[in-house]
């Protein structure tokens, strides 16, 4: 007989454990559809690795790839925290990266050391305007946030569509749908010479910490779990739920409006209806996979882009589809999602009872 | 009485991780004989039931019930279907009704198929009819079990159990949720139906049901079977020696003058979605150095007037006035700021966030004190040393204040709210059932400090179903029905619960 019990509190190192194993689980299970592609599993993994680590180049490409990751995961994390599922990153992902361009490209020609601040502040207003009003919503009507925030994503990308076809269209862009290009000195410092990766990543790196310990340690942090974790006795003790959770919209949509702005003025310099991957949604398996703490955040981010890039690099050399990231990616939530399932619970086999003797 | 044994618990063990929840239990069921089952919280009482019905197998022990032959004859562990055939029927605190499906079916819901064609629901109703007759449960039988109360629902519960036969009864405090009356019609029930030959333990906290209804009394305590007694031999007080293991403390009550008034509720109207979320017309004082008692079967509207003291309701007619302020926009806040300490009715749901440290439990009512906070981030230590404090102070017992206020268990969880609230020198007191659930000497330590705040200045309001501690603790008693909220003079029990089931006499 198998017995099923709650552990009383999980231990510190399965805490940690359970990720890291999950992670390494998904990538191993990788084998199986590589496997069916025909490919010789152990080139896979070496071009897989090779394909992060092998060269300067290779890694800050990671990096990059990263650097939106960090913020989607962060936005992802606080709300959740809360129990406020932000499954909008995306659209407010977008509506950063629109704020960022409406400002940046040239309505306002000023020094770098004014414009960048302008275009990140009013690309995070965006953004939290973006979750602010589903927000309301639930609070209001007792909207479910999942199914508006969810939604409006593809409200906002054919806004953004509208938008480059209309008052945000490059007239120098020979038709394509894309923005006019950010002013030089509006973009973001890039870190290594001739690489891609730029300030963004220490951007996020710095918000990880921060959120870190406003969670862990302020008294905006405490309301934030208290209310997560339990919603009535937060109301009966005093704490101002509506008040409490439209701060965590407003900094989880920050977050992802902030993912667009870096990757609008860090990577790409103009907007496009594609510039992101599914960066908002991926944010919600690096903020699973980090067990919603923002600095776990970092490093499931630096992970879930390995697999990407290295995944992308393999698929280049042995011809395998480079959908297999993708695979690998959820599989690791799917693993996080059982390993934290034998975090809590302890399974137990019960020996079938002695019988009675007559 | 037959002196005939029809079950036999023989030595019966069983382990939790490392805590013996029973140990050695033997016990002995006489047939027509009516057993309570009594002991503290945690002592035991559930589990052996449990493992009577063959929820839980026993690690030691062997259980022998008589067959149709009258013979002695061990019954399968670990399996409810062989406990039901061999006729032990369980009632449950907890009812396990489907409410939209009517008495009837309820009653033959897993003996009878519920939609086979052409069934003989003529033969099944005449049956259950029989059974109402010969025992008295009466229920109408084509209500939907939704709409019935709660003693009706109970007695559908029992009268499930009759229909398959059952020659043993289980009842778990069967008399939690039951007016005075209700509980006494119940037990005269039971009586009738012992002399078919029914036999009957039940569980139950309150001494009194068990000193006029039970011929035989087992305590346990700790696991472990403490004593064992005849009835007509045993008093309250032995029996409360024997569940505690010592001399029980009894509360004095002394006299004292009362004070300023602190909390005035008047004619206030709230209309819930329902009526057991209404109030009609209710007024109310509380004085310094006063409990006021509010009596009732729960569901009349106890909920509501403690979320309205507690300010998570808003009346839509009357006045609420704090000393001499009134309080126009009620809010948790604005309630604990002006003094009303709240310990809620649903420690677990309302109480405290489980999942966080029992620390940052103590000091959820107090996030803007500056002892814990500066510039907006917590002092942990500050904040580890005051909920150690606090916890030495009150005696809350647990694996310490850095863990997760969950794993506490419900009597020092409650003492953490208390230490909470009573920390705060509130000058009023909500209690609502603050010892629901409690062992008696946690409850007894709730009690005792809720009279201390009282003879403190503190003004208390007391929302129980327990009369017994309602009458030891309250100055003066009002008795909710249906939402409205009626004074009572006198300190009766008939008489208040003939108010609490809404006969005005």
């Amino acid at each position: 007989m198998i017995r099923i019990e709650a552990r009383n509190s999980p231990p510190m190192l399965l805490k940690v454990g359970v990720p890291i194993f999950a992670a390494f689980v998904s990538l191993l299970l990788a084998a199986i559809p590589l496997a069916f592609a025909g490919a010789n599993i152990g080139t896979a993994f070496v071009e897989m690795v090779r394909g992060v680590f092998g060269s300067v180049f290779a890694f800050s490409e990671m990096l990059t790839r990263a650097t939106p990751l960090i913020f989607t995961g962060l936005a992802a994390a606080v709300a959740f925290r809360a129990r406020l599922w932000n499954i909008g990153a995306e659209g407010q992902l977008y509506l950063g990266a629109m704020a960022a361009v409406a400002v940046g490209t040239g309505v306002l020609d000023v020094s770098g050391i004014i414009l960048i601040p302008v275009i990140i502040i009013i690309g995070c207003f965006a953004g939290a305007f973006g979750m602010a009003v589903p927000v309301i919503l639930k609070t209001r009507f007792g909207a479910d946030e999942v199914v508006t925030t969810l939604l409006l994503n593809f409200i906002v990308l054919i806004l953004v569509q509208m938008m480059l076809e209309g008052p945000l269209k490059d007239p120098m862009g020979l038709g394509w749908p894309q923005s006019s290009p950010i002013l030089d000195q509006g973009m973001l410092p890039v870190l290594l010479d001739r690489m891609r990766v730029h300030s963004g990543l220490i951007i996020g790196l710095i918000l990880a910490l921060v959120l870190q310990l406003l969670i862990t340690r302020s008294v905006w942090g405490f309301k934030l779990r208290a209310v997560g974790e339990n919603i009535a006795a937060s109301r009966h003790a005093g704490i101002r739920i509506n008040r409490s959770l439209l701060s965590v919209a407003v900094c989880s949509g920050g977050l992802a409006g902030l993912a667009g702005v870096s990757e609008v003025i860090g990577l790409k310099g103009y907007l496009t209806a594609d510039i992101s991957p599914g960066f908002g949604y991926t944010g919600i398996v690096v903020a699973m996979l980090a067990g919603l703490s923002p600095v776990g955040v970092v490093v499931a981010a630096l992970f879930i882009a390995s697999v990407f890039v290295g995944a992308d690099s393999m698929s280049r050399a042995m011809g395998v589809s480079s959908y297999l990231a993708d695979l690998v990616v959820s599989m690791s939530l799917l693993c996080v999602l059982i390993g934290g399932f034998f975090a809590h619970y302890r399974v137990a086999w019960v020996s079938a009872p002695a019988k009675i003797k007559k | 009485m037959s002196a005939k044994n029809v079950l036999s618990l023989l030595s019966l063990s069983k382990r939790f991780g490392t805590t013996l929840a029973n140990d050695q239990v033997t016990l002995d069921l006489k047939r027509g004989e009516i057993l309570a089952l009594l002991g503290e919280n945690g002592a035991g009482k559930t589990t052996l039931m449990n493992m009577l019905f063959g929820h839980y197998l026993p690690d030691e022990g062997s259980i022998l019930i008589s067959n149709a032959e009258d013979k002695m004859v061990p019954l399968t562990p670990g399996h409810p279907q062989a406990a039901l055939a061999a006729g032990i029927g369980m009632v449950h605190q907890h009812f396990t009704l489907a409410e939209n499906l009517t008495a009837l079916e309820n009653i033959t819901l897993g003996s009878e198929p519920l939609w086979a064609l052409g069934t003989n629901k003529v033969k099944v109703r005449e049956k259950i009819e029989k059974i109402i007759k010969r025992s008295g449960l009466k229920v109408d039988l084509n209500v939907a079990v939704g709409r019935l109360s709660v003693g009706e629902k109970q007695r559908v519960e029992i009268l499930k159990a009759l229909y398959r036969d059952a020659k043993i009864l289980v009842l778990d405090e069967p008399t939690a949720v039951l007016t005075p009356q209700e509980a006494d019609l119940l037990f005269k029930n039971i009586q009738a139906m012992t002399l078919d030959g029914l036999s009957v333990i039940f569980i139950s906290h309150k001494l009194r049901e068990v000193l006029e209804f039970s011929h035989r009394i087992v305590v346990l305590r700790n696991g472990k079977k403490v004593g064992e007694i005849l009835t007509c031999d045993a008093d309250e007080k032995i029996i409360a020696n024997m569940m505690v293991g010592e001399d029980a403390k009894v509360l004095k009550r002394t006299k004292l003058k009362v004070g300023q008034p602190l909390l005035s509720l008047s004619a206030i109207t709230l209309k819930g979605n329902s009526l057991r979320n209404s109030l009609s017309d209710i007024s109310l004082i509380v004085h310094e150095h006063e409990v006021l008692g509010v009596a009732g079967v729960s569901g009349n509207g106890q909920s509501v007037l403690a979320e309205l003291i507690s300010g998570l309701s808003f009346p839509n007619l009357g006045e609420i006035k704090i000393g001499s302020n009134r309080i126009d926009k009620p809010s948790p806040m604005a309630m604990i700021s002006a003094g009303i300490g709240r310990i809620p009715e649903d420690r677990h749901r309302d109480g405290i966030v489980g999942s966080m440290t029992v620390a940052e439990n103590a000091i959820l009512e107090s996030l803007n004190d500056p002892r814990v906070q500066r510039f907006g981030f917590l002092r942990q230590e500050a904040m580890t040393d005051y909920a150690e404090k606090l916890c030495e102070a009150y005696d809350v017992r647990g694996p310490g204040v850095r863990f997760p206020a969950r794993l506490l268990s419900g009597g020092n969880i409650q003492k953490l709210i208390l230490a909470r609230v009573f920390e705060k020198l509130p000058s009023l007191i909500l209690a609502n059932q603050p010892t629901r659930g409690l062992d008696l000497g946690a409850a007894s330590d709730v009690e005792r400090r809720l009279l201390d705040a009282r003879n403190r200045g503190a003004g208390v309001i007391l929302i129980s179903e327990d009369l017994d501690e309602l009458l030891r603790l309250s100055d003066r008693i009002m008795v909710m029905y249906s939402g409205e909220l009626k004074e009572v003079s006198s300190r009766n029990r008939e008489e208040i619960g003939m108010l609490m089931a809404g006969k005005n006499k």
